[in-house]
């Protein structure tokens, strides 16, 4: 799970990084997604993994639109207000799945399901194993996009100094929305390799919300490196206290590592700036 | 006292409807309409007045509820004593949050975020202690009496909401006109310069956040003696915080009627809908979503604040031309409808000078601090504050002007 929490959160944190605006809606985007790779697997019989290109195109767009039509409305003064905004977006998304696609949990069933991976001593089931992998691809693969692009360059440096970045002819608001998109692409992608081991329903992303919220904490808000290492170690906190105090209370401890971080050390484990 | 008139009138005026109609259906409306505004009007005073948006209001709403409950269930106390304890016991938990939070100086998103997150632990913890009953949820027995606080007719609902939302009403008068309510604005303006003038933010801060979780814990006290109910997820679920917030936010966020309008508003509207679509789950959320947007994007004062800037649209016409000459006249949208509320606050207050005053001092340490602001927004930002300030423009504006001309040289001289 590490890996795909890992991923949620670093689409999280570009968007925070580059825009400074936290997404409430990131997590009722991640329910959008799996929707989506359960329409496209129920509908027209495609597998999630091969639906993979699909939903990070259609993630993108949505993305894209998302902040240049609406979002970025709210402009850039107050960040409470793009909070109260995109917590809108999400009651709007969550209730429309919810009339869409009723309250029922779905799942998708596929081959390997129930397979599992044995690797010498441990039985690994099958999905997991594959999203741990492809996770970590796709992670590495953004990297990459924003080290060694055009576009990677361009994001990092309205990151760092948009007026500078405006200055220099760089398309402010493009940027914007390319973030935004490429942050939603990473929940298309999250939901491709999530679908076959997990479950959707419409309040599918109030779980993965605070644990991706706590990982963009933990690792320092705006760092990649940061949220990469974050999702890997509350994937462990979280199967740790799953396993010691019982599966409600366990997911305590993310929440007690949230409020403690934004409290004693809001920069993060990596974050420089105070 | 002009609110306090009004506050009398609407409340002889309420309280006088269950003698005129017998309808269930109207006297339903109020009841909820009347419990919706005490959750927004909870909001209100912290959002609002100091500027600490909560997004985990339930957190104060579900320890409120609960210990009604628990108080009468378990310890066979009568509902008025049970009350009072549900009263304390928010505050202590408002308390809490709110030494917590700000002591470490956590604002704006990051307080909304630990509120909400607080609201969840809350949530999981009363999933699994015993007291609170678990998933099950606390029944409370039917006792219609008095003592009991439940009421046969819908009446003595009205009576008793109402009194608490007039207490709530009274609240937030008192901090509208008094000196804690001016340090509280001067401290949601800006934290800063309040703190130049001798305010101290955090027990400020501490204040309102106890004052929004009293009137919080009341709603939920209240909603456990209308649905004789509690479970976790109803007491800290988003639910609660949605509602107080959403109804805050459209009816007008810091101004003393404008969460009743709001809760209204939004209820009628959820009623119609109701009526018109009938019953498909969530389409009652749907709306408040889009209703949300909606304010947030083009109305950023809330309902009361339309009728405003309507009527302040000629008034101010001559300062908006002045503004456009100001480049990077995007950032300013927001602070229009924003700014317009709070001078609509200065405009219908008794004591008005007390507050244009403390708006005077504050635009004055800003100019004087104007060595730490570093960027081009802030400027901006700045030179629009002093243009709104009609007593002394002339004078401001000049150094306004001055600044303008060279943010660099401003932003050089922060270094020494």
């Amino acid at each position: 799970m590490g890996a795909v929490y890992a991923l949620i959160a670093l689409g999280l944190t570009l968007v925070y990084g580059v825009l400074h605006i936290i997404n409430f809606a990131h997590g009722a985007c991640l329910m959008i997604a799996l929707y989506g790779v359960y329409a496209l697997w129920a509908l027209l019989g495609v597998d999630p993994y091969a639906a993979l290109p699909i939903m990070i195109g259609f993630m993108f767009v949505l993305g894209y639109l998302l902040q240049r039509f609406v979002i970025n409305r709210a402009g850039h003064t107050k960040d409470e207000r793009v909070l109260l905004l995109t917590l809108g977006l999400s009651i709007v998304f969550e209730n429309l799945a919810l009339i869409f696609f009723h309250s029922d949990t779905r799942t998708v069933e596929t081959s390997y399901n129930l397979q599992t991976i044995q690797l010498g001593q441990v039985m690994l089931s099958a999905p997991k194993f594959y999203a741990f992998w492809g996770a970590l691809g796709v992670s590495a693969l953004m990297l990459a996009i924003m080290k060694w692009t055009d576009l990677g360059r361009a994001i990092r440096a309205v990151a760092k100094e948009r007026t500078g970045a405006k200055l220099m002819g760089i398309d402010v608001e493009h940027v914007y929305a390319m973030s935004f998109g490429i942050g939603l692409a990473c929940l298309g992608a999250a939901a491709c390799f999530l679908l076959p081991a997990y479950y959707v329903n419409p309040s599918v992303g109030n779980g993965f919300i605070f644990v991706s919220f706590t990982i963009v904490v933990l690792g320092g808000m705006g760092s990649f490196v940061g949220a990469l290492l974050g999702g890997l170690l509350i994937g462990v906190i979280e199967s740790l206290g799953g396993l010691y105090l019982g599966e409600s209370l366990g997911q305590v401890g993310i929440f007690i590592v949230f409020v403690s971080f934004l409290i004693f050390r809001p920069q993060g484990m990596f974050g420089s700036k105070a | 006292m002009r609110d306090i008139k009004f506050i009398a009138l609407f409340a002889i005026l309420i309280a006088t409807l269950p003698f005129l109609t017998h309808s269930g259906v109207i006297l339903n409306f109020v009841v909820m309409a009347l419990y919706a505004s005490l959750l927004a009007q909870s909001w209100n005073i912290l959002g609002g007045y100091s500027g600490q948006f909560s997004f985990g209001n339930a957190v104060f709403f579900g320890t409120g509820a609960y210990v009604q409950a628990i108080a009468q269930m378990q310890f066979a106390m009568n509902a008025w004593s049970a009350l009072m304890l549900a009263l304390c016991a928010s505050a202590c938990v408002g308390l809490f949050v709110g030494s917590v939070s700000f002591r470490y100086g956590l604002k704006g998103s990051y307080f909304a975020l630990v509120t909400l997150a607080m609201a969840e632990i809350f949530r999981i913890l009363s999933l699994s202690v015993n007291f609170t009953g678990g998933g099950v949820g606390l029944m409370l027995p039917l006792n219609s009496s008095f003592a009991g606080m439940q009421f046969v007719q819908k009446s003595g609902y009205v009576w008793l909401i109402l009194s608490l939302v007039c207490a709530a009403l009274l609240i937030t008068s008192f901090i509208k006109h008094s000196k804690l309510g001016a340090c509280m604005q001067a401290v949601r303006d800006n934290e800063d310069a309040a703190k130049a003038l001798g305010i101290n933010p955090f027990s400020v801060k501490l204040v309102a956040i106890s004052m929004c979780s009293v009137v919080m814990g009341a709603g939920g006290a209240i909603y456990v003696q209308l649905f004789q109910y509690i479970d976790p997820s109803i007491a800290y679920g988003p639910q609660s915080s949605v509602e107080a917030l959403v109804a805050a936010i459209v009816g007008g966020v810091g101004t003393l009627w404008g969460p009743i309008i709001g809760a209204t508003a939004l209820l009628l509207m959820s009623e119609l809908t109701r009526n018109l679509f009938g019953q498909i789950p969530g389409i009652n959320m749907v709306i408040y979503g889009f209703v949300l947007v909606f304010i947030v994007l083009f109305a950023p004062t809330g309902l009361t604040g339309l009728g405003v800037s309507v009527r302040t649209l000629f008034s101010r016409s001559h300062n908006t031309n002045h503004r456009n000459k100001v480049d990077g006249g995007e950032d300013l949208k927001g602070l229009d409808g924003e700014r317009a509320g709070s001078a609509e606050s200065a405009e219908n207050g008794a004591d008005r000078t007390n507050l244009t005053n403390l708006t005077n001092l504050t635009n004055l340490t800003n100019l004087t601090n104007l060595t730490n602001l570093t960027n081009l927004t802030n400027l901006t930002n700045l030179t629009y504050q002093t243009n709104l300030t009609k007593d002394n423009n002339s004078p401001k504006s000049q150094v306004t002007q001055d600044t303008q001309v060279t943010p660099d040289t401003s932003s050089r001289t922060g270094g020494k």
